[in-house]
């Protein structure tokens, strides 16, 4: 018989690889904005380590070239990332079954791009397994530490990434993530509502903030809209969670 | 004083990033939690990833710009429909960044 089915460890690869293809390039971007904005390259290579996180260690480095304030850095910081705390809770209706200490250490790998493709898989039936997780959040928090320290250390080397289209790689894989997430007409409803909102925010000037209020805003619509649908009477089918 | 305040800073912004990131996942109870709150978190990941792409496609060069002279937003049309398509998402990357890279090659963007 023919085992069709790969490895977990092949399968944490397979998913990682678009990943780090997003991750290598957009790391390189952030070692050399660190440098151009006084941060030592050492400090910015520890800050991929450490922070594993795009949109925060953008603005740390854009503000910190500001000479902004450490408090309000970090506070700037805290609320890009405040959609963490609803992706790491959407996370944990899936893992109630684990350890709380490997829950803990799938948190640290919890990137906008990790969450989606794990959730996917498992929304779409997956059987989850620790070790696709693991090989899937190690192999891209290594791509984005190897992308940031070419950047800190030779962002020479590439003068321009545009004409390489890798400016794009991000948003090419945000939509690539968005749209198997659109299973029903409700859901392409709350995406629709949910991308306009975070537009018109971020053009009002909430550019930090408009993420995490369209999400809860967004989340919120679907929730009515799903229980409008069903009159409340039948209380919508139990999803299969975990 | 400048190296200390930037450790600090350091310091302090990955506490608020690695926080945000664990607590809910590890002292959560995703399943003993309301229904209707598990419902809502349900919509969080079609939410989230419609957030953060929204904003990526219409703001171009720095500024909002729903025109054809956007080229992430005349790319970003096509790929949705690729992704739609093919459900695959290294097919969707490699049209996106191919696409891109054809519109500047060429000289129209």
């Amino acid at each position: 018989m023919i085992n069709n089915t790969p490895s977990p460890f092949a399968e944490g690869l397979r998913r990682a690889l678009p990943i780090i293809l997003g991750y290598v390039p957009v790391g390189f971007a952030f070692g050399v904005l660190a440098v151009k904005n006084n941060i030592p390259p050492g400090l910015a290579v520890a800050m991929a380590f450490t922070m594993f996180s795009g949109s925060g260690q953008f603005v740390f480095a854009s503000l910190w070239g500001a000479g902004a304030g450490v408090f309000s850095i970090i506070a700037a910081v805290f609320i890009v990332n405040l959609r963490y705390l609803l992706m790491s809770a959407a996370w944990s209706s899936w893992m109630v079954r684990l350890p709380r200490g490997m829950r803990f250490l799938l948190g640290l790998g919890l990137t906008d791009e990790n969450f989606a493709v794990h959730i996917t898989a498992l929304q779409q039936g997956w059987q989850l397994k620790l070790t696709t997780l693991f090989t899937c959040n190690c192999t891209t928090h290594l791509g984005w530490i190897i992308g940031c320290t070419i950047g800190a250390f030779c962002g020479g080397l590439v003068n321009d990434v545009r004409p390489l289209g890798l400016d794009y790689a991000i948003t090419a894989m945000f939509l690539a993530l968005v749209v198997p997430q659109c299973v029903s007409r409700l859901h392409i409803v709350v995406a629709v509502f949910t991308t306009s909102l975070s537009i018109a925010l971020k053009a009002a000037g909430m550019s930090q903030w408009n993420v995490a209020v369209a999400t809860v805003l967004g989340a919120s619509l679907g929730v009515l809209l799903l229980y409008g649908q069903n009159s409340w009477k039948t209380p919508p089918a139990e999803e299969n969670h975990g | 004083m400048d190296d200390t305040a930037l450790i600090l800073c350091l310091a302090g912004s990955v506490l608020a990033t690695v926080l945000p990131k664990v607590i809910p996942v590890t002292f959560l109870r995703g399943d003993s939690l309301p229904l209707l709150l598990r419902h809502w978190l349900a919509f969080v990941p079609v939410a989230v990833m419609a957030a953060l792409v929204g904003p990526d496609v219409f703001f171009y060069e720095g500024q909002f710009n729903a025109t054809t002279s956007n080229l992430f937003l005349m790319v970003a049309i096509p790929s949705l429909l690729v992704a739609w398509r093919f459900k695959n998402y290294f097919v969707t990357i490699a049209f996106g960044i191919g696409l891109v890279i054809l519109a500047r090659w060429s000289g129209l963007y």
